[in-house]
């Protein structure tokens, strides 16, 4: 007997509503307004009277109108055939709604019932399988997509039977189980799972320590993300969170790459759109679009939903870690996802905490960003989620609740810098307040060993120290003037300016700059440091700007030149002849 | 107005400056209503108690007014006759003319399916090269200019939207200035343009209320145009501070609690819905969207323009220039996000390496100029940037530019050479070969 109740009162997108029977908070309901039915979650319940959230407009409703309790949370349906499609953030296939303008109360079915997939059983008769365990796979776009004992079934089953190898539909029986009392469960490719419970099917959560290679410089050689990691991007409006977020999820070495384009312009995501089914994965070679799944819920579409949305592409990306695979999550942004929750707590009229957010913001992000991470799972695999969210700091400072919630939680931190981005330093990231966490740890170091020959760490401490450096006595120079610091100044300055130019500023623009391998990179850092390490005597600072300046341009000529290309080989002749000239 | 089955209340239990309570019943979430003839929309229903705003103020309204429901949303009649026509916030017309026949539409309608947009891809040129060259717009845009209220941002505004090349321009007007009002009527009638123009006008004599339609109505007719008719539209907002600023007043009437800078903490959903209609549909309409923000003493941290910031894409800052004494484009703080969906696509392929080395060496001279200001000597490189900043600044970056985008480059180009070296400008040798003139 499903719970009813009816409208009770109406302000903007929170509906009150008066129950005949037991709710569950976060419990979704359906309110009917005409012929449409309008998708709500539970946020509070007050005796008879339940706050609701609707996820889209309220507009028309009327106190009286029905509304009918499902019994169960905010879902996701899981199975092969999400990669490449465009959700919105309640797991609608936005592909699949008609016209161009999007309807009220329009939901669908977010897999295809029809599509045949190719069969393998991996599962045995007899074998002891619980929630989790594989079953069998299909291919999904040339990925191993596990099928799985749902994650909801608890205890231990045995395999009573596996579907031979052979084309299915998500809806056939690939498997039937049996739990201890001796009953037999029917097990397909779809299952549920609430997105605001985290999936739980690993043994262990180790500290992660592979680096995942995004091919950009200032992230890869200054301040490393790894494979389960959790990074944030800060900056103000107009510094390149957007750019350096998409270049991150085309070039990342991940065999999945979800987005969540949480309460952020439509543009940007119909740039995905057109580029990903084009571009190509750098490491596979196969078109983007194949490995990623676009969660879309734009700033004009329904601000309840955009809570949902994160989950919704946190969930799947878990479903999705659980088969084994590297999954990269991002988010853009987290602000939005925030702002979200205070337009709500404000319309509850709870007690507001910092900016009027909700006092337990923190601790949301704080269990959100937990569920990231790099697993062993109970069969021996490792599987992985990375996310990297952006953050929209209101006023370009950092120091408020969504950035400093995140900062707690979050291992890398690429600050975005106002300063950098106006004088085109792209990515605008700040190589000295930015920081890897991961690049401490001994496990990552033993990992880069096996990737990088020499004391790399070293190298890109001895190069932030540079950096440092060079940024003392910039100011040194701003206050004693050029000719009021030793020529040497000029030298460390130049040298810092070397790493800025050719280092960490990237065009991502530019077709062969935007993807820089590890391999390349270690070149290029090898040489900046060679150039850095070199001592060098002039007369006055007028020749060292000189000198330095034909050093960051030939080195520029070679950030644009195929890698090891004759062109390449040309320029680093030249560059070569230019150091030999100067060498004290 | 008053039909036969149409209830009528007059009793009114709670009066604000913006809002008025009273109990009546199966009155729908949105609706609108008269109080004794003025307009007014439902913002609350707790039980049988409803809450209107009431768009003209509350000012005179007695305990027994009239209130009559509507039963519908605010809404527009939209069709061909618009072209051409001044309407007030409400959607009547203001220029002594007939009543709009059409079609009533709903303001505030649905959003675009972000799957069915078009990537925006045609090339607004403007002539001014601080825009063109360094910000170039794109159809289906949407980008505020961020200005003092003492700079010219309706005169540059006037001047894109003629040269702009679109069907329609519909221009919101916002807690304008009668003079204001006045002076884009008369670029409008001068220019020869009036039919292509539909204005929807809220000045400063106007209750302030009534602005937070303005938007939905203007965007409401500018969908019509492009969605029914395929026409490029072109929308003009002005000035979106005075938008939020009534925003401002009726969340405060209605005892929310403000969040940063006094503003509701639904600020930028409330920006984003009106921003994000400007948009390339798939049959050849198109919506965008050129608004401005007033600054107050040039904060952008300020909750106004920092949420409109990260909605629009891009932002146009103007400044005078007082070494060349002329108001310009400022190359550092301004931005179109959109400007690579053209850059060297649909203008020459030299343009986003000219543009972004421009800026360099303008930051350069910022520098040199910091030091002079600091009493240091300056290097010969300094000086040339400086003698660089001023030719650009005065050439291309002033507002008063008016040359295509190909001149533009070659202009560039002849300052670099003048005041450079190659190795100076850093752009890909290819290019320097090929276009540096010294």
């Amino acid at each position: 007997m499903t719970t009813k109740g009816k409208v009770k009162g109406i302000i903007s997108n929170l509906v009150t509503v008066g129950v005949d029977g037991p709710v569950a908070q976060n419990e979704i309901c359906y309110i009917s307004l005409g012929n449409v039915r309008l998708m709500a979650e539970v946020l509070k319940v007050n005796g008879d009277d339940v706050f609701v959230q609707v996820f889209e407009s309220t507009r028309g409703l009327k106190v009286g109108n029905e509304v009918e309790f499902t019994g169960h949370m905010l879902e996701v349906t899981l199975g092969p055939g999400m990669l490449s499609r465009n959700y919105d953030g309640l797991q609608n296939d936005l592909d699949k709604l008609t016209g161009v303008f999007l309807k009220r109360g329009e939901y669908n079915f977010p897999l295809d019932n029809e599509k045949l997939w190719d069969f393998k059983p991996l599962a045995q008769v007899g074998d002891k399988v619980e929630a989790a365990s594989w079953l069998g796979e299909v291919d999904e776009n040339s990925q191993p997509h596990k099928i799985m004992v749902p994650f909801v079934m608890e205890g231990v089953y045995t395999v009573k039977s596996v579907a031979a190898a052979g084309q299915y539909t998500i809806n056939d029986t690939i498997a039937v189980i049996t739990d201890a009392d001796g009953n037999d469960h029917n097990i397909n490719m779809i299952q549920k799972w609430p997105v605001k419970k985290a999936i739980n099917v690993h043994t262990e959560k180790p500290r992660p320590f592979r680096l995942l290679e995004t091919g950009v410089r200032t992230i890869d050689t200054a301040n490393p993300i790894v494979e389960g990691g959790t990074g944030f991007i800060p900056g103000p409006f107009g510094t390149g969170k957007t750019v350096l977020q998409h270049a991150i999820s085309k070039q990342a070495d991940a065999n999945i790459v979800i987005m969540a384009a949480c309460g952020e312009r439509a543009n940007e995501v119909v740039e995905i759109f057109v580029e990903f089914p084009e571009l190509e994965d750098p490491h596979t070679g196969r078109k983007l679009m194949e490995r990623t799944i676009i969660i879309a819920n734009t700033s004009n579409m329904p601000v309840a939903s955009r809570e949902a949305s994160v989950y919704t592409a946190m969930t799947i990306a878990e479903y999705y870690r659980a088969m084994g695979l590297k999954v990269l999550l991002m988010a853009d942004s987290t602000s939005r996802w925030a702002q979200a929750l205070r337009e709500m707590s404000n319309r509850m009229e709870e007690l507001p905490g910092q900016d009027a957010f909700p006092m337990d913001l923190s601790a949301i992000i704080g269990a959100f960003y937990s569920r990231a991470g790099y697993v062993y799972l109970k069969n021996g695999a490792t599987g992985s989620i990375t996310f990297i969210g952006t953050v929209s700091p209101a006023g370009g400072n950092l120091k408020e609740p969504v950035t400093e919630g995140t900062k707690k939680v979050a291992r890398c931190f690429y600050a975005l810098e106002q300063n950098r981005a106006d004088r085109k330093r792209y990515p605008a990231v700040n190589p000295i307040d930015s920081y890897s966490k991961y690049i401490e740890y001994p496990e990552f170091e033993e990992y880069i060993k096996t990737k990088i020959e020499g004391d790399w760490i070293g190298m890109v401490n001895q190069m932030k120290t540079i950096l440092l450096r060079g940024k003392e006595v910039q100011e040194q120079i701003n206050i004693l003037g050029d000719d009021g610091v030793p020529v040497d100044y000029h030298v460390t300055f130049w040298k810092s300016e070397v790493i800025d130019f050719v280092i960490l500023q990237q065009d991502a623009f530019d077709k062969i700059d935007a993807v820089c391998p590890l391999e390349r990179q270690e070149f290029m850092l090898k040489l900046v440091m060679d150039i850095c390490n070199s001592d060098y005597e002039f007369e006055t600072f007028l020749e060292v700007m000189d000198y330095f300046k034909r050093i960051i341009n030939i080195c520029k000529q070679m950030n644009y030149c195929e890698f090891h290309s004759e062109k390449f080989e040309e320029h680093l002749g030249k560059l070569k002849e230019l150091l030999a000239e100067r060498e004290a | 107005m008053t039909k036969a089955f149409q209830k009528i209340y007059t009793k009114i239990t709670n009066i604000t400056k913006a809002t008025c309570s009273l109990k009546a019943t199966g009155v729908g979430n949105d609706e609108l209503a008269t109080v004794n003839g003025k307009l007014a929309q439902v913002v609350r229903i707790m039980g049988d108690d409803v809450t209107l705003q009431v768009f003209g103020g509350t000012e005179g309204i007695p305990t027994d007014a009239e209130v009559i429901f509507l039963g519908k949303a605010p809404s527009l009649k939209v069709s061909e006759q618009l072209a051409g026509r001044f309407f007030n916030a409400l959607g009547e017309p203001i220029d002594g003319g007939p009543e709009i026949e059409g079609e009533e539409v709903e303001i505030g309608g649905p959003s675009v399916n972000p799957v069915r947009r078009k990537q925006p891809s045609e090339l607004i040129a403007t002539g001014i090269a601080g825009i063109d060259l360094n910000n170039t717009l794109v159809s289906g845009q949407k980008i505020p200019f961020f200005a003092d209220p003492d700079q010219p941002y309706n005169q540059v505004m006037a001047n894109v939207a003629l040269r702009a090349e679109a069907d329609k321009i519909i221009l919101g007007g916002m807690g304008l200035t009668n003079d204001d009002y006045l002076y884009f009527k008369n670029v409008f009638n001068n220019a020869g343009v009036l039919d292509r123009i539909v204005s929807f006008v809220n000045t400063t004599e106007n209750p302030p209320v009534e602005r937070l339609l303005i938007p939905d109505m203007a965007l409401t007719a500018a969908e019509y145009f492009a969605v029914e008719k395929n026409q490029k539209v072109l929308v003009l907002l002005t000035d979106m501070t005075s938008y939020a600023d009534a925003l401002a007043i009726v969340s405060n009437r209605m005892d929310q609690i403000p969040s940063k800078d006094s503003m509701p903490g639904s600020l930028y959903s409330d920006l984003a819905k009106i921003y994000e209609k400007a948009v390339q549909f798939p049959a050849g309409g198109s919506i965008t969207i050129i608004a401005v923000t007033t600054l107050s003493g040039g904060d952008i941290t300020h909750a106004i323009p920092d949420n409109t910031g990260y909605i629009t894409e891009g932002q146009l800052f103007l400044r005078r220039d007082s070494d060349v004494g002329k108001v310009i484009v400022d190359p550092f703080r301004s931005l179109s996000r959109l400007k690579q969906l053209v850059a060297g696509k649909k203008t020459r392929e030299d343009h986003a390496q000219v543009m972004n080395a421009a800026v360099r060496l303008y930051a350069d001279a910022a520098n040199a100029k910091t030091k002079l200001e600091n009493g240091f000597d300056l290097t010969n490189y300094d000086e040339r940037a400086l003698d660089f900043a001023k030719d650009y600044s005065e050439q291309l970056l002033a507002i008063d530019v008016n040359i295509d985008t190909t001149q533009m480059l070659d202009v560039a180009w002849s300052l670099f050479g003048t005041h450079f070296k190659p190795e100076e400008v850093n752009i890909k040798q290819e290019l320097v070969e090929k276009y540096w003139r010294s």
